[in-house]
Parts: structure tokens; sequence; C-alpha cells
């Protein structure tokens, strides 16, 4: 990867029907970089991290205009595959979601439909290791996964992830269920992932966006009035936090919103 | 890292899910065809009643009608009809007919039909489906020249108005469902008048009334089986108690009917108003479920008793959602027939049920008979039977549909 | 109203006593009433069903042996062997559950997962209209166009009452039930999977097949073990179209009579009360009633259970 950018949004908005969510985004996204987006409910924070690997397909009526450019090629073109979109941009959810299998299963299951050829044994491990699970769960790789804690579930999540290898890792609110020393974890968890991979990541914790995040996007209803959200300010996180630009993020990080 | 190299990449990917997509195109043509199946089976099942219901019919006259009358058979008007009957009938069977209706006040077409099956002896020799008659018209034709050579043959649509209002007959030409559609209603305005107040007062007590305790879990486990229990059992559990322990009663022997036994349309509708009941009890309590609690919370706030809210708020918005539901369970009593079985429906009778204990034929007992009888003409009145049936449920559903999109509230 | 004046004062005093409301009550009772009165109807169907079903097998002729142990099933000649019905019932109930199971399946992962709302809407009518059809109605179908068909396949290998069409059609009539339960359980199973899923670059089918239909097994166990029960029950098709006369045989060309359909033939006849002929079909409907009542026990909680894991 020459590239500098790992992906790149030009004029991006996104409707659901004819509602428009997200307002023209531009935003250069840099790779082996942690992104964080922030900003107050309902301001398309999700809808702008669900579209980055398309999972907005799946909501009738969702579409995009703009463009969002990986290795120079338009990932809402009509050659591309968001099936392969997806399979290189991988996605944490606010809520830990393993299936309903075993843990080994959790993360053997997607390295088999992606046609992983080499150990299987081995890739489970290797991938809890990343994940900071191995530890905890090495002695019962055939239990539930139902049968582990919130902040295991959300790790073992994030290794099922690693465990495919994609470029991306979009990570919605991933500590938001999960206790502080949990949280904790993950945060180290994606300072340790970062060498490998690039993370966007949404989150209402402005100090975890200060402590986590390279560089930050702060979203916000564009204007009075409209519902439609936009990028209002995007840089350094050092930047965002203690020299903003806009009045609005300064309100906002500090805490004066609203 | 090193596993990244045990995935396919670039264009050893795009083959391998290539083969993914055609994978799984083939499952879902075959998830489609499922419901395709489905689709066909409904379409045959439609078809194969409306082909029986109409078809050519190859039949004769034991007697010459030229033996009655000059005039041509189509061109017989009414007192033409009754005088000939009167002078050809013998004189107990006409005055039997006089008794039941005067002659005089029959319309043309059913004194047609007497002179049919009374004098001229209507015979009929073979019938074919509708498919049949419109593929193989001529074969139908050589055969019936070479295997019947008085018969005619006519193209005959077996469901008539006049099959709608005849009673039941010995042979198929002549019968009508009359009979058992009075039965049927009957039967269901019984087991409805039995299973609606008892099933919305149970419906009502379970969701309004109830303790959180283990009789009420076990009450509402209890229902949930009962929906389930083979319909062939509550038959059993009629024959048991209404037919035989309660003889007297459901006979009305009690009540001065002589020449009774426990075999009549009351003993039926109960026994069918204790199969819905369940049904109804789990609608109702959904449709009471639906009404929110803030109108109870508001009728409470102003004073009201419990019943007060219930009776005047509660139940009049849960009552198209019990309604709907009552006519589903009209139309699952409709179309029921093994209980029907057990308890003893008729297996032949003409005479309309006039009370409560009267012995009753209804519609899918009717349709059982004529559809295990082997001469084809029964089978072509089965069919007919089975489209008023089904016209009959589908009007009933229907309605129920209307009346929830009509109803439908979105608190 | 003036409500300062002494007798509007008067008409506001009021005494929180607790009052006895006899209309209340009276009500209050006859609700509860309605509502045990379930109870009642499971307590008369055991106790009657019960009562002669004890007279059969207290009949010094009828032993355990010959009741379980022999496949001649003619109580009025003192054959008891009830395997002469419960083999039919087995056979039209499996191949009834071979067709319903994959095909109602198959039609729940359709109109779950793949059909837009507007298929939805013309498919489900369909499969609600076939589940609204009289069972007789079937048996005619069954009868009158599944026999000829297969006999013209089959030829005289087959009899004209057979278990095959009288299966067959007892599987069309319970798809819609094992598609309804299925689909329920389908969508139960939270959207956040699928989308764990998706976010893995897993197909649709992939999604379908291998996340959510694996975590929806129960409540699909609870549709098979519903229509089971439901096969078991069922008595007009196999009335019609299965054939008249107990006859222990697992060939599906071949008539033979179910405990239903025995029931529904013996008790449409004349029937003398307290004959053996009488006491037997208690029996034979108390063992249909225990057997459906265990299927739909376990069935109701598996669904219960299924509920609870995802809400
Ligand atoms: N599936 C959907 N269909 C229609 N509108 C939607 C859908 N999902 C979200 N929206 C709307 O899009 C806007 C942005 O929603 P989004 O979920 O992206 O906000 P968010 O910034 O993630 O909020 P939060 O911080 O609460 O998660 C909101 O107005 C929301 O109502
Ligand atoms: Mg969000």
């Amino acid at each position: 990867m020459e590239n500098k950018y790992a992906i790149e949004a030009n004029a991006l908005s996104i409707y659901y029907g004819s509602f428009m969510a997200v307002n023209n985004v531009d935003m250069l996204i840099e790779a082996q970089k942690i992104t964080a987006i922030i900003g107050p409910s309902g301001c398309g924070k999700s809808t702008l991290l669900r579209a980055f690997n398309r999972m907005n397909d799946f909501v009738p009526g969702c579409h995009v205009t703009g463009e969002l450019l990986m290795q120079g090629k338009n990932l809402y073109s009509k050659d591309i595959d968001p099936v392969e979109v997806r399979r290189k941009i991988g996605m944490v959810f606010q809520k830990p979601n393993p299936f309903p299998k075993s843990i080994y299963e959790n993360i053997a299951w997607g390295a088999r439909i992606n046609g992983f050829k080499g150990n299987m044994d081995e890739l489970v491990e290797q991938s809890l290791l990343g994940a900071a699970l191995w530890d905890e769960v090495k002695d019962k790789l055939q239990d539930s996964a139902y049968a582990l804690s919130g902040g295991q579930q959300q790790r073992l999540c994030i290794a099922r992830t690693i465990a495919i290898q994609p470029e991306i890792i979009l990570m919605d609110e991933p500590a938001s269920a999960l206790d502080p020393i949990s949280t904790l974890r993950i945060e180290e968890l994606m300072q340790e992932l970062k060498k490998n991979y690039t993370i966007i990541i949404v989150t209402h914790n402005m100090q975890q966006a200060a402590r986590v995040s390279d560089y930050t996007a702060m979203m916000m209803l564009d204007k009075e009035g409209s519902r439609s959200g936009t990028v209002i300010e995007f840089s350094e996180t050092k930047r965002i936090f203690t020299n903003p630009k806009d009045k609005r993020t300064e309100d906002y990080v500090t805490g004066r919103f609203g | 890292m090193s596993i990244n190299s045990h995935y396919p990449q670039a264009e050893d990917f795009r083959h391998a899910l290539n083969a993914r997509y055609r994978a799984a195109s083939i499952w879902q043509a075959l998830f489609l065809s499922a419901l395709l199946i489905a689709i066909i089976s409904l379409l045959a099942l439609i078809y194969n009643v409306l082909d029986g219901a109409f078809g050519f019919v190859a039949f004769d006259y034991k007697n010459d009608p030229a033996a009655y009358t000059s005039t041509p058979m189509s061109e017989l008007t009414q007192k033409e009809l009754a005088a000939i009957l009167k002078d050809n009938l013998s004189s107990g069977a006409y005055n039997k007919l006089e008794k039941e209706q005067p002659l005089e006040k029959r319309s043309q077409a059913e004194l047609y039909t007497l002179f049919l099956e009374r004098l001229v002896e209507l015979d009929t020799k073979n019938t074919w489906s509708m498919t049949e008659s419109l593929l193989h018209e001529n074969e139908i034709r050589a055969e019936v020249a070479r295997k019947y050579p008085t018969a005619k043959l006519e193209f005959r649509s077996w469901l008539t108005p006049q099959f709608l209002v005849t009673p039941m007959s010995s042979k198929a030409e002549f019968a009508g469902v009359r009979t058992a559609i009075l039965g049927s209603l009957w039967l269901v305005g019984i087991a409805i008048l039995f299973a609606l107040p008892i099933g919305t007062g149970a419906a009502i007590y379970l969701q309004e009334y109830a303790p959180k305790n283990f009789l009420t879990s076990i009450i509402q486990t209890n229902i949930n089986n009962l929906s389930g229990v083979p319909s062939i059992v509550y038959g059993m559990l009629g024959l048991a108690v209404f037919v035989r322990v309660m003889e007297p009663l459901t006979s009305g022997s009690v009540f001065g009917v002589t020449d009774a036994n426990g075999r009549t349309v009351l003993s039926a509708g109960l026994t069918m108003g204790i199969l819905v009941l369940p049904l109804i009890i789990i609608n109702a309590q959904e449709a009471i479920k639906a009404v929110p609690d803030s109108l109870r919370q508001a009728a409470y706030g102003v004073g009201a008793t419990r019943w007060q809210t219930v009776w005047h708020h509660v139940l009049p918005n849960a009552l198209p959602g019990i309604l709907t539901g009552t006519i589903l369970s009209i139309s699952r009593a409709l179309g029921e027939t093994a209980p029907l079985i057990v308890v003893g429906a008729s297996t032949f009778i003409s005479m309309d049920p006039d009370s409560p204990f009267s012995k009753f034929t209804a519609l899918p007992i009717q349709i059982y008979q004529w559809t295990t009888r082997a001469q084809s003409e029964f089978h072509a009145i089965a069919a007919g039977a089975i489209v008023v049936l089904l016209i009959l449920l589908l009007t009933l559903n229907a309605t129920a549909i209307l009346l929830r999109n009509r109803f439908q509230r979105r608190w | 109203m003036n409500l300062k004046s002494a007798e509007a004062r008067k008409f506001r005093q009021f005494d929180l006593k607790k009052k006895f409301r006899i209309s209340e009550s009276i009500i209050q009772a006859s609700l509860f009433f309605a509502g045990i009165l379930s109870i009642f109807i499971t307590i008369a169907i055991v106790y009657e069903l019960g009562k002669e079903a004890m007279l059969f097998f207290n009949d010094p002729d009828v032993t355990l042996g010959k009741f379980l142990g022999t496949t001649k099933w003619q109580p009025g000649i003192g054959q008891y062997g009830i395997w002469a019905l419960v083999s039919a019932t087995l056979v039209t109930s499996f191949i009834a559950m071979v067709i319903s199971l994959p095909l109602g399946l198959a039609s729940a992962i359709y109109l779950s997962e793949y059909a837009s709302s507007k298929a939805r809407s013309i498919l489900k009518p369909v499969l609600e209209i076939l589940a609204g059809i009289p069972t007789v109605v079937y048996g005619y179908f069954a009868l009158l166009f599944v026999t000829p068909i297969l006999k013209s396949i089959f030829g005289d290998q087959i009899q004209v009452y057979n278990m095959l069409s009288a299966g067959l059609v007892m599987g069309i009539m319970i798809l819609p039930l094992i598609s309804s339960m299925s689909e329920d359980a389908l969508s139960a199973v939270p959207r956040s999977l699928r989308e764990a899923a998706y976010a893995m670059g897993a197909t649709k089918v992939e999604t379908s097949l291998q996340v959510v239909l694996p975590a929806a097994l129960s409540g699909i166990g609870a549709a098979l073990i519903v229509g089971i029960s439901r096969a078991v029950g069922e008595t007009m098709i196999v009335a019609v179209a299965a054939g008249s006369g107990p006859n222990f045989t697992f060939d599906p060309f071949k008539a033979a009579e179910t405990m239903t359909g025995h029931i529904a033939r013996i008790s449409g006849g004349d029937l003398s009360y307290n004959s053996i002929d009488y006491t037997s079909l208690f029996a034979i409907a108390m063992m249909l009633f225990l057997l459906t009542l265990v299927l739909n026990l376990i069935s109701q909680q598996i669904v219960n259970r299924f509920r609870e894991r995802y809400e």
C-alpha cells in the first residue's frame, strides 16, 4: 500500500429515500491511523460510517451521491462488488454481536467463507492474540460465544474481523455498551491494531476520541432547522480539541453544546 | 502478516466469489421453487375442483318423455308440468308432494326436476371432467354413441342455482346442498353463540383481571394446548358428553321432543363451539393486548371501576380484533368435518333443520360422502359443493381482512 | 354548579373505605368462570376419554401383549394389535413431514430473507389460502387429482387408495404452518447477526443458511414438532384417500387406515355404546390426545425459551 490514504470521500451525500441524512462530505482518511467521528446524536455518524463498507445497501431506499474512493476505485461504481468491499473493510458494531456458535467457529466462519487455505487453528489463535483475548479463552474455544462477558464478546467480534485480514476496520461506538475496564482494553487494542489496519471509529466519548485517535471529524446538522448532517471540521485530533476552527466544534468538545 | 497469504487475493478471490454467487443463485432458486410448488398446488387444487364441477354428462330416460306430453321438453310451462305430474304420479306420491308444498306454488324449475326424477326417470350413464370434455369431445361423442346408443350428451354445470336450493337426493342429478348449507349455518350459529361470550370473557379475565400466578399460567398453557388438540378428539369428547351423557338435553327429550337421540345439531354445534373456543380466546387476547395502557389509566384516572374501564374503553377498542378472530373461527367451524362425523351427522337427510334438536348434515359432510362414492356423478356434485364452501370461506376471510385493515389502529 | 356552596361541599365529601360492589363481583366471578372453563374442557377430555379407554383396557380379552405385540386390529373379533393403525399414521405423517419441512423451511427463508415487501404481499396470501382450505377439500384433491397422477406414473404397483397420495397432500396442507412458524423464528433473529455476517464479506445465502438458520433452529424445531402433531391428528385427507381397513404395512403404495381414519370410519357407522368397538375408539383417541399434547407442550417450551433468548 503505497497510497497514503486508505479511503477518500468526495462530495459524498447519503439519502434515506428522499431524506438526505448526510450532506456533501469530503474526507481523506489516512492509512494506518485512527480517525474518530464525533458529533451529536442523529447527525449521521453511523450513516456515514456504514456507507464506507456499503452496509447501507441493506436499508431499502438508501442511496448515495458523490464518490468514495479506495485505491483509486469508486466503491459505489457499478462494477464494484459490495461483498468484496466488505471483505476489505470490516466492521465492529455498537453492541457485541457474536454468532450463536462456539468461540472457535465465530472466527473460523468468516475465514472459511472467504476461502482461507492455511491452518485454521493457527488463524484462530493469531486472531484471538491480536484481539487480546487469547489468554482468557484459550481453554474454552468450543464454548458458546454467548458465555463470554460483554467486553470479551466485543473483543471476539474484533478478533473475527481481523481474522479475515481487512484493510480498514470500522467501529461504531464499539465501547459504549462496555464498562470502563473493558473500554480501556478495547482502546489499547486499537492502538495495537493500527500498526496493521486503518481504523475509523464513531464515538460519543470525547475523552476516548482525544485519547485514541490521530484525526477527528466533527459532524453536525448542517444548519438550523435542517436534519442533514455534515462534517463541519476535520483535522488532527490535537487541533480539534485544543484549537478548533469552528465555534460549534469548540462548544461541542468542551461540553457547551446545546 | 503471514496469514494474509493464505487468503485468495485479487483474481483468485474474484474467481471464488463468482463460484459463491453461482451457489447463491442456485439456493435462491431452490427457496423460490418451494413457494412456486405451493402456488402450483393451490392452482392445481382449484383447477381440480372446477374441472370436476363442469363437463359432459351422458344420460338416458328410462321412460320416453313423449309418453307424457307432445310438447318438446324444453318448452314445458309451469302449468303444463303441474298437470302432467298430477295426471301421472300415483295419488299417494302426489298427495305427499302437495302436502310439502302445493304444486301450483312451486317454480317451473322445481316441477321440471320432479318430472325428470319421478316420471321420465333420468338416468346418468357417465360424466366427464371439463378438461376431458373440451379436449376430447369427439372421442366422448363416439364413445357415447357406441356404449349408450339411446343416451343424450349434454355439457352441464353441476353448480346451478337449483343445486343451492334443493335438498339431498339419492340421485346425484337431483341432489342439492340446501340441507347441508342450513345445517352448517345452524351449527356455526350454535358454536359461536356458545364460544364467543365465553371466549371473550375468558380473554378479558386473562388480560384484565387474572393475577400473575400459577393458576393463570396453567390456564394460559392449557388454552394454547387445546388449540393444538386434533379436531377428531373434540369429536370424541362431543360424542361422550353431548351425545351420550347429556342426551336428554341435547336430544330435546326433556323439552318434549320425541323420537330423538343425542345426534342433533345442538350436540354438533356445542362440540364445534368447544373446538373453536381456544381460537376465539387467543384472538381476543391479542386484540385486548393491543389496546394501549394509557387508555385504561385515563379511565381509572377519572374514577372508573375495573369493569367500567373494560366495558366502556377496552372492549370497544378491541372489538374489531375480536370480530376478526370470530370470523376466522367461523371459517374454521365451517370447514371442520371429522368431529361432525364422530358426533353423528346424518348420512342421508333431506329435511331442513328447524330446531336445535334436528338431525343434521353439513357442507363438508356432504362433500365427504359424495367424494367417497364410486360413481363419477357424485364426484361432480362434490366438486360443486366444494365450490360453494370455498366461496363462503373466501367471502368470510375477505371480510376479516377488510375489517382488520379498516380498523387497524396505529397507537 | 358553584363548588363553593355548602351542598357542593357536601357532595365532595368522601370516604376512602373499600366498597363492596356486588355487580363488579358477579362480573368478575363470571369472567373467572369463563377463564377456568378451558381447564374443565381438558379435564373432561381426559376423564371421558380415559374412562372409556379404561373400559377397553380392562376388558379381560385385551392384553398389553396383544395391544402392542400383534399387528391385526379388529376389536369385534378379538384382534387388538394397534400397530395396524399406528403404522399407517407413521407412514402418512412421515411422508407429510418429508414434504412440508423442506418446502416450508425454504419458503420461510425466501419470505423472510429475500422477498421484497411487494413480493411478500403476493406470496403470503397464497400460503394463507392454502392454510384455510378445509381438509376434506384436500381429501378430494388427493383422491381425484394426486392419486390419478400417481396411478399414471406407477401403474398397477400403486393401489387406488394409498398412503402416498394422502401423505403428499397432507404435506401440502402442513406446509403453510411450517412456513409461518419458521418465518417467525427467522425474523426473530436479530438484525445485528445478519449485519455481522455481511460485514465479514458473506453473501446473502451464506448469511441466511449459515448464520440466521442455525440461530433460528430451535424455533424451526418447534415448527417441526407442531407439524408432526398436526399430521398425526389429521383425519379427513387420510379418511378419503388413504383407504379404509386397518393394514399393517409400511409400503406407501398400499391402502391402510390411520388411527384418525379408523375413528372416523367406525364412529360414522352405527355404533352401540359399551361395545368393544366403541370403547376401543376412545382408547385410540386417548393415545392421539396424549401424543399431540406432549408434542405441543414440547414445542411451546421451545418457542418460549427461544423468545427469551432474543428479547
Ligand atoms: N434506516 C433508516 N431509515 C431512515 N432514516 C434513518 C435510518 N437510519 C437513520 N436514519 C436517520 O438518519 C439520520 C442519521 O442517523 P444516524 O443513525 O446516522 O445518526 P448518528 O449520528 O449515528 O446518531 P447516534 O449518535 O444517536 O447513533 C437520523 O435523522 C435518522 O433518523
Ligand atoms: Mg449511531
